[in-house]
């Protein structure tokens, strides 16, 4: 954590994502994007953190991101997605969602495609057309699933100018992100506290499944899938509090992590260390979470040095039969073996961390005091 | 601020046309005149340096804020034969006129290797520079020593310049005048120069090194006057600086005020000033002082702006006597067009125990999503704020879509209410009917007619929807299996005659309510039917069970 880079850009940052490496590439991550909001004029934003211990040609910060280009945006970006090498999605607080085409030569970006339309309102009343903000998005080449606040999931194909399927009113809440399940099935979460299955290959616009947290009905932020196995899920609400789930099982949560004190808003599995979660929230922090089962120098508080660790034993609600062969530190029932060390990665508290992503050892972060923060050195 | 400063000097620089680098180019001196001013008081007021070092730091004020020199430095000593530099007699001059001897004398003794025919000229004014008196920060000299010491060099000084030992060479004959405070021979250097607080001090250095504070201000006036000479008038800056110099705080505030066209600098100088207790309070006349009043119009400022409203919650924070209710109205007027910014305001106010924003904004939200047919955010917004009273509406919003069409919408929500149930009576009675509706498609009948009862008699139910309950009832009345016990049928027959008798009070001729009189008047007289049989039956089956 000491190689923790910040620079202020002047603009509040909403999304930041890195942009994916070729398979079975070994480098390690270069570029990212990010997306504004608040603004007037809001933009979707390329930058590079160039090479790794070099100094500028004129002396200037060492591993500072420099931005490589950037695109006006029509509206907030409430989310963003890299849907290939070159490729973009972003998605507006006007209902449009609009495709960016990173060109390499030049060191531009250009709109590639756009669906205008994409969210709104209905009216009952009248056909004057309200827009309705995109809320989330999620991309498996070549299709693209949207939801927004008007409670509509559209599934686009890239190339295609209509939507291949749209489920109208599929929430009568706002729908706030979703993630893929299988490739026919996705989840998505909204604000009434429901975590809701859906497939593809049915016909009909009910989910398949419904999962909710009985009690308060807070509001879910983010959601993310285990990159490994499949069944597990992890959510992040307006209370701060983290939830994994098994949607084969039950319509409960596994366990109940109590977490931020403010809406949590994203939460990411590491891609290839899965036994590592990070979340971030509007209380101006970043948490990694380590469910890695041996540490052998688990009793010692002291040997993290300067970082502020805790650790956490589950704490697990009443689940009866989960089965003790599941390989999954995220799903284990024994309070005592199975501790959780949580480390908060930002030097400072700040305004709200709004996005976080992680690809490799690095991990980008961008908040509402107009700063990205860039580490590469996550698991130093 | 210095990062600031660079990136746009970068930008100014790399700019493509010329308008808007010259728009860049102003902002940076206007930043760089800004660090210049804070500087500054920072020296005169916060540090409150006595008499020696206040020289000190003042030319330390100076050397950070004329930077040519330090390029002017490295262009010189990067070329082959520095001495024969164009600009060498004018570094050399310039590096003295900042009191930055040492550097002088390297510069001397390369000239002096270069040139032997000035070489015993160089070195003993380099002997000068080296035996100049000043006092440095570890030194224990008390002022008088150091002035007498400085008299004695000065003297020394003077006795070169009569016996003309410097007549050969010009330039180093108006160095040794410099070094003697020689104001003349200041004036000749208004170039190198610059600016009048550039020479104020490079007087101080070589005529007054033990200048007291409060002697400041006099030597600052004459500075300006000399140095502009008549010519032009003050600047606005020039009379910042002034009145810094004369010590007068508010002086300073208000030229500021006036000269900056917005209250940042401003807010947070003073700020600083008053964290050092420096400012008394000054009250204005709607009582509060000038700190808060300044902090307040600054982050007034900052919520006009569209997007530095987060920090502007910070500063109204800070200020103790109108920032609380200042933010509170400031907070209901931002500008909501995305749920995510409504969750970060809210959390703002529930941070602060601001329940009344919190109701209204929420209340917006919920009204914006009741008008977009999103029944389950308006709900789920009432629930924030506890506002019951909008539970009510939307409560009564799905029943009324129930009573067109037949049928619920948005069951997901319905379903799954939860403890939010319990947020207003009409939200209860939603839930319970959709339960009843549940429990009569699973075919549990008793349960359901029970339920369906407890609905009527409880009085949660509102008169409107009376009678879709009884007709609700009808079919269980006209089971096979007698469902109500007869204690029920007696209930559901005085309801019915609750209904009927209030319908009967309050009547108005019209030709639809005579059509749908007879609608009403064949089902109550199908509901009464049906009572009347299912009483009989329940009669009969409850006497039997006794009897057997």
């Amino acid at each position: 954590m000491e190689s923790i880079c910040a620079k202020f850009v002047s603009q509040k940052i909403s999304k930041t994502r890195w942009r994916p490496l070729p398979p079975g590439s070994l480098q390690t991550p270069e570029t990212f994007a990010t997306g504004s909001w608040d603004n007037e004029d809001n933009y979707v934003s390329l930058w590079s953190i160039g090479d790794y211990g070099n100094l500028d040609s004129d002396g200037g910060f060492e591993g500072d991101h420099q931005l490589l280009c950037d695109i006006r945006h029509d509206g907030d970006v409430m989310d963003l997605q890299f849907f290939d090498q070159e490729r973009i999605v972003a998605a507006s607080s006007t209902g449009c969602v609009t495709v960016f085409l990173h060109h390499t030569n030049n060191q531009t970006l250009s709109v590639n495609q756009q669906w205008k339309t994409a969210h709104h309102h209905t009216n009952p009343s009248g056909p004057v057309y309200r827009g309705a903000p995109c809320t989330g998005i999620v991309c498996d080449n070549p299709e693209i699933v949207t939801v927004g606040e008007d409670g509509r999931i559209n599934l686009f194909r890239v190339d295609h100018k209509e939507t291949v399927r749209t489920i109208d009113n599929a929430d009568s809440s706002t729908l706030h992100a979703v993630t893929f399940l299988r490739t026919p099935e996705i989840v998505t979460v909204n604000s009434i506290g429901q975590l809701k299955i859906w497939d593809f290959r049915l016909q009909g616009n009910e989910p398949a499944q419904i999962l909710s947290l009985n009690g308060d009905r807070v509001p879910l932020h983010c959601v993310d899938r285990h990159p490994n196995q499949q069944h597990v899920v992890a959510t992040g609400g307006q209370d701060g509090m983290l939830s994994i789930w098994d949607v084969r099982q039950g319509t409960m949560p596994v366990s109940l992590l109590k977490a931020h004190e403010a809406e949590m808003w994203e939460v990411h599995f590491h891609p290839s260390k899965p036994d590592h979660l990070f979340t971030c929230s509007e209380d101006g922090s970043l948490w990694h979470w380590d469910a890695s089962i041996d540490m052998p120098e688990k009793s010692s508080l002291f040997h993290q040095g300067g970082r502020t660790s805790t650790f956490l034993s589950h704490s697990i609600s009443n689940q009866a039969n989960v089965h003790q062969s599941v390989i999954s530190s995220w799903l284990s029932t024994d309070p005592a073996k199975d501790q959780i060390e949580i480390t908060s990665l930002l030097p400072t508290r700040t305004l709200s961390v709004n996005s976080l992503d992680i690809l490799g050892p690095c991990l980008v972060c961008g908040t509402d005091a107009e700063a990205i923060y860039v580490t590469r050195q996550l698991f130093s | 601020m210095r990062a600031c400063m660079e990136e746009m000097h970068q930008v100014a620089i790399a700019a493509k046309d010329q308008a808007s680098g010259r728009q860049f180019s102003t902002q940076v001196s206007i930043l760089s005149a800004v660090e210049l001013i804070w500087n500054l008081c920072e020296i005169l007021f916060i540090e409150v340096a006595p008499a020696g070092p206040l020289l000190l730091h003042l030319l330390d004020w100076v050397r950070l804020h004329v930077c040519e020199v330090d390029s002017l430095l490295a262009d010189v000593l990067g070329s082959g034969n520095p001495s024969k530099h164009e600009s060498f007699w004018n570094l050399v001059t310039i590096l003295v006129l900042q009191g930055r001897l040492d550097e002088a004398r390297q510069m001397l003794s390369r000239e002096a290797d270069a040139n032997p025919a000035s070489a015993d000229m160089c070195r003993i004014l380099g002997d000068l520079m080296r035996t100049m008196p000043i006092l440095s920060p570890g030194n224990t000299q008390t002022l008088t020593e150091l002035e007498l010491k400085w008299q004695h060099w000065r003297e020394e000084c003077e006795r070169h310049l009569q016996d003309n030992t410097f007549a050969a060479s010009p330039a180093l004959e108006s160095l040794c005048k410099i070094m003697l405070g020689d104001e003349a021979a200041l004036l000749e250097q208004k170039e190198l120069l610059n600016n009048w607080y550039h020479f104020l001090v490079t007087r101080l250095l070589y005529s007054h090194p033990t200048v007291k504070p409060i002697d400041l201000h006099f030597f600052a006036q004459s500075s300006l006057d000399m140095f502009l000479g008549g010519e032009s008038s003050p600047e606005p800056l020039d009379n910042i600086l002034m009145a810094a110099f004369e010590f007068d705080i508010h002086q300073v505030i208000k030229e500021c005020s006036i000269a900056l066209s917005n209250w940042w600098f401003v807010a947070h100088l003073t700020d600083l000033l008053d964290h050092c207790r420096l400012l008394q309070s000054h009250n204005l006349y709607f009582g509060s002082n000038m700190r808060e009043f300044l902090l307040l119009e600054y982050a007034s400022g900052l919520f006009a702006h569209h997007s530095l409203w987060q920090l502007g919650v910070d500063y109204f924070d800070h200020c103790p006597e109108l920032g609380r209710v200042s933010l509170e109205l400031h907070l209901e007027r931002i500008p909501l067009n995305t749920e995510q910014k409504a969750l970060k305001v809210l959390r703002i106010c529930e941070q602060r125990q601001m329940t009344e924003q919190v109701r209204s904004i929420c209340k917006i939200l919920a009204m914006k999503a009741v008008r977009n047919n999103r029944l389950g955010s308006a709900l789920s917004w009432s629930i924030r704020a506890k506002d019951a009273a909008f539970a009510t509406l939307v409560s009564d919003r799905f029943l009324r879509d129930y009573c067109e069409r037949g049928c619920f919408s948005d069951l997901d929500l319905i379903d799954n209410l939860g403890p939010a149930m319990m947020l207003s009576d009409r939200l209860t009675f939603l839930g319970k009917y959709r339960e009843f509706h549940r429990l009569y498609g699973e075919k549990r009948f008793s349960e359901a007619s029970s339920l369906l009862l407890s609905l009527m008699t409880s009085q949660i139910a509102p008169r409107s929807f009376w009678m879709t309950l009884l007709t609700d009832a009808l079919p269980l009345l006209e089971q096979k299996q007698v469902i109500f016990s007869a204690e029920q049928t007696y209930e559901l027959m005085r309801c019915l005659e609750d209904l009927t008798s209030r319908r009967l009070e309050c009547e108005e001729p019209n030709a639809q309510k005579l059509q749908d009189d007879d609608i009403e008047t064949t089902k109550v007289e199908m509901l009464r039917l049906a009572l009347a049989r299912n009483l009989a039956r329940a009669i009969i089956r409850e006497g039997s069970l006794e009897g057997s």
